[in-house]
């Protein structure tokens, strides 16, 4: 067996070199700290995102996007395919574990201060990553055509009409006409299954370059550390293998899910129902859903939607630009102005998402 | 000030004079303009107590004189109201059929309103119990205003119609469940109260559902008689058309013709119909066979196989809808059991059509049908159930295999770690 490896690598390196590859992971190192437990975050977003390729490729095969068919097929799937209701449920648990580890790692970056130089651009683009994954999410949350999806998608398509000038434009455009109709369903699917996965590919493939060529980020205690005090770990193989460790437990977590908490299908969307009750967006959108509802009707003649949804729209771009209006603190103050304002976000995210669920 | 007030209210009575329009909004205007009845007897209050202005009369132009005679055009109470001018007054009951009859008895004249009305109706009306006794000059019983009113007449499609279905057992109630009114016909006065309690009357009066019969959908409208032996089945066969096929057909309907009696009332009965239950076939304490059949005899021995093939389809039934809860509450799949069950439920409603046939071998013949249905539907629904439990044991074999490669790779890794502090 291990002739064959090495038969294998000679010829490969033959025709490739790959010494300079080998070299690399050889020598690339990761700090050893008490809070390395969020460097594995990212590769466990990582481990989601793969999971969810294989899975929707794998319900590809069935699906038929449509008005007319998307229903029935998902309910083919999840009764006539051999481990189908499995794929699915694996799909639908993968897309929200994914999007929150995609939340813990930011919040653990932001915190560590890793965005701040050399690391802005990796922060860029995992910020965009998780606007996209927020996307997957929206518009696979339609894809089965189900009552509730139907109206959490005009609802939230509504929100978007509401912008001044470009808000009627934009949901005209991802609506595929004035209403959620069998048009939105294709376009959202191509959205899904197309688009944003072309896009994500690239970004993360750049994300993933950034941090190969920059390696992991030191925190300030530590980089304040002698180089001899320091403590490293080899990437390859025991970061590798820790991260494997990770990723078989958050398997089996999975597993556990979609076996005992299957996803439910629900019942077809139907244009001329009345909402049924308890229309909610996914989870991950809560918060921004409970502040919208929770602001008057007017803010200074200026329609109180539009100003929730502004507020939202610049504390996100500001979000993105972090590491270029960092705030350092003074050494001898107590208080981090970064430390607080992530706080502030972070509390708000979760009540307002608990509250959102209790009312 | 009092000059004030004075002022005030001249010029209120001077606005509703002139606008007399304010008063009654709904007639049309250009009928007010030239029919002085409506405007003088409103202005007088002195308009009759059942006017409304949705009558359907008055929304086509045909006002008061259309029916009352007298000139409406003339502003003068004498000259309008004279019998010169073919005024009549109030019609005596005796005359109503025929004064209404005029227009509506009238082919040629009621299709210029509405093509397809009948106008059969006073033809009908005199071949009724209600008719037949005013031509003998009994001026108690009901002609066209008592059931239509004379004045807030509307289509029987509109909700505000005192023939509208939800309100004819009304319209009915208001003489025959007057005990007084009615003294002297020698007919009960309960049929309201016994109807109000029935199936049909729970139907219509309770759940609102006009398609549950009323008085006249077995008594009729304007030919109103009580249907006789002979025509019962057929009344109730106007709905229940299966039944009333599978009853003409059997062997019970000679002997029920010839001993007279009433072919459904005899078991359902006739304004107290009951919702039917399947303890009403046997030889049990709600059987209606026993009130004919005792024991020894063919029917009784009929009766109780009937009941129990009944009785066992009803039990797989129900033990399949359980199981059917159970998978759904497991979150498996149940389309097709659903639709096993939907087929033996429509079984079930054949067999109990098929009741009325009285052969117990047909009725088994359906059971059988049903009963292959309902264990089919069980058949599907274990195997589901079985998946379910197979699914947990498959994630607990799956679950282990990876516990045990978590397992492993921890120790390698330690171990590896172990190794490299040592090198270094």
């Amino acid at each position: 067996m291990k002739t064959m490896v090495k038969n294998l690598y000679g010829w490969l390196d033959e025709r490739f070199d790959l010494s300079p590859l080998i070299d690399f992971m050889s020598k690339k190192n990761v700090p050893v700290h008490r809070h390395m437990i969020w460097y594995y975050m990212g590769g466990v977003t990582l481990f989601l995102f793969i999971v969810q390729v294989m899975s929707g490729i794998l319900l590809l095969f069935y699906y038929k996007p449509g008005a007319d068919s998307a229903y029935e097929s998902m309910r083919f799937i999840l009764t006539k395919v051999n481990f189908g209701w499995l794929i699915r449920s694996i799909h639908s648990w993968s897309a929200n574990l994914m999007v929150f580890f995609a939340f813990v790692h930011m919040f653990s970056t932001y915190f560590t201060k890793a965005y701040q130089k050399p690391r802005e651009m990796t922060w860029v683009t995992g910020f965009l990553l998780l606007a996209l994954a927020l996307g997957f999410g929206f518009s696979g949350y339609l894809l089965p055509w189900n009552e509730l999806a139907f109206f959490a998608t005009k609802v939230g398509t509504d929100i978007v009409g509401a912008l001044p000038l470009i808000g009627k434009p934009i949901m005209a455009v991802l609506r595929g006409g004035e209403d959620v109709t069998g048009a939105t369903l294709t376009r959202f699917y191509a959205f899904h299954v197309a688009m944003l996965p072309a896009v994500f590919t690239v970004l993360l493939g750049l994300h993933l370059v950034f941090i190969q060529r920059q390696g992991m980020s030191e925190p300030e205690e530590l980089a304040r550390l002698p180089e001899d005090q320091k403590k490293w770990m080899p990437f390859f193989p025991n970061f590798v293998l820790r991260d494997a460790f990770l990723w078989l437990v958050v398997l089996n977590v999975l597993l556990f899910l979609a076996v005992f908490y299957p996803w439910d299908l629900g019942f077809k969307a139907d244009a001329f129902a009345p909402a049924p009750a308890g229309i909610r967006p996914e989870w991950y959108f809560m918060f921004m859903f409970q502040t919208l509802k929770f602001l008057p009707g007017h803010i200074l003649f200026v329609e109180g939607e539009l100003v929730g949804i502004l507020f939202f729209g610049i504390a996100g771009i500001a979000w993105m630009f972090v590491p270029f209006w960092d705030i350092r603190a003074k050494s001898t103050s107590k208080f981090n102005p970064m430390v607080i304002i992530g706080l502030i976000s972070l509390i708000f995210i979760i009540v307002m998402t608990i509250v959102g669920y209790l009312m | 000030m009092k000059k004030f007030n004075t002022a005030i209210l001249f010029s209120t009575v001077l606005f509703l004079l002139i606008n007399i329009n304010f008063v009654i909004a709904d007639i049309p205007a250009l009928l007010l303009q030239e029919d002085h009845c409506v405007s003088c007897h409103s202005e007088l209050e002195i308009l009759p107590e059942d006017f409304q202005d949705y009558d359907s009369h008055l929304q086509i132009g045909l006002s008061c004189s259309g029916c009352h005679g007298g000139d409406p055009t003339s502003e003068d109470p004498e000259k309008a109201m004279s019998p010169k001018a073919g005024f009549i007054g109030v019609p005596s009951t005796k005359a109503i059929p025929k004064l209404c009859g005029k227009c509506h008895s009238n082919i040629d004249f009621m299709r210029t309103y509405q093509p397809r009305i009948p106008t059969d109706q006073v033809q009908q009306y005199f071949t009724s119990v209600h008719g037949k006794q005013l031509l003998k000059g009994d001026e108690k019983v009901a002609e066209c205003a008592s059931c239509h009113t004379a004045h807030a007449i509307a289509s029987a499609k509109d909700a505000r119609s005192s023939v509208y279905a939800l309100n004819v057992p009304n319209t009915c109630k208001k003489c025959h469940s007057d005990a007084d009114y009615m003294k002297g016909y020698h007919i009960p006065t309960d049929q309201y109260e016994k109807f109000a309690r029935s199936v049909h009357g729970k139907d219509l009066l309770e759940k609102s559902d006009t398609g549950a019969p009323a008085c006249n959908d077995c008594h009729g409208n304007h030919g109103a008689a009580p249907p006789g032996v002979e025509s019962v089945a057929h009344v109730c066969g106007n709905c229940h058309v299966n039944n009333m096929n599978y009853f003409e057909a059997s062997s019970m309907a000679e002997p029920f013709a010839n001993l007279d009696i009433h072919a459904c009332e005899q078991c359902h009965g006739h304004h107290d119909v009951e919702k039917t239950t399947d303890d009403m076939v046997g030889v049990g304490e709600n059987s209606v066979c026993t009130q004919c059949h005792s024991t020894g005899d063919a029917g009784y021995q009929a009766a109780k196989e009937m009941h129990q093939s009944i009785s066992e389809f009803v039990n797989d039934y129900n033990q399949a809808e359980a199981q059917l809860k159970d998978v759904q509450q497991k979150g498996m799949d149940d389309v097709d059991i659903l639709y096993l069950l939907q087929e033996a439920h429509q079984t079930l409603i054949h067999t109990r059509t098929l009741v009325h046939t009285f052969s117990p071998d047909k009725i088994s013949e359906k059971t059988s049908e049903g009963v292959k249905k309902t264990s089919e539907a069980m058949d599907l629904a274990k195997k589901e159930i079985r998946d379910y439990h197979v699914r947990r044991r498959g994630f607990g074999i799956a679950t282990l295999f990876i516990t045990v490669l978590v397992v492993a790779l921890f120790f390698k890794i330690r171990g590896m770690e172990r190794n490299q502090k040592k090198q270094s």
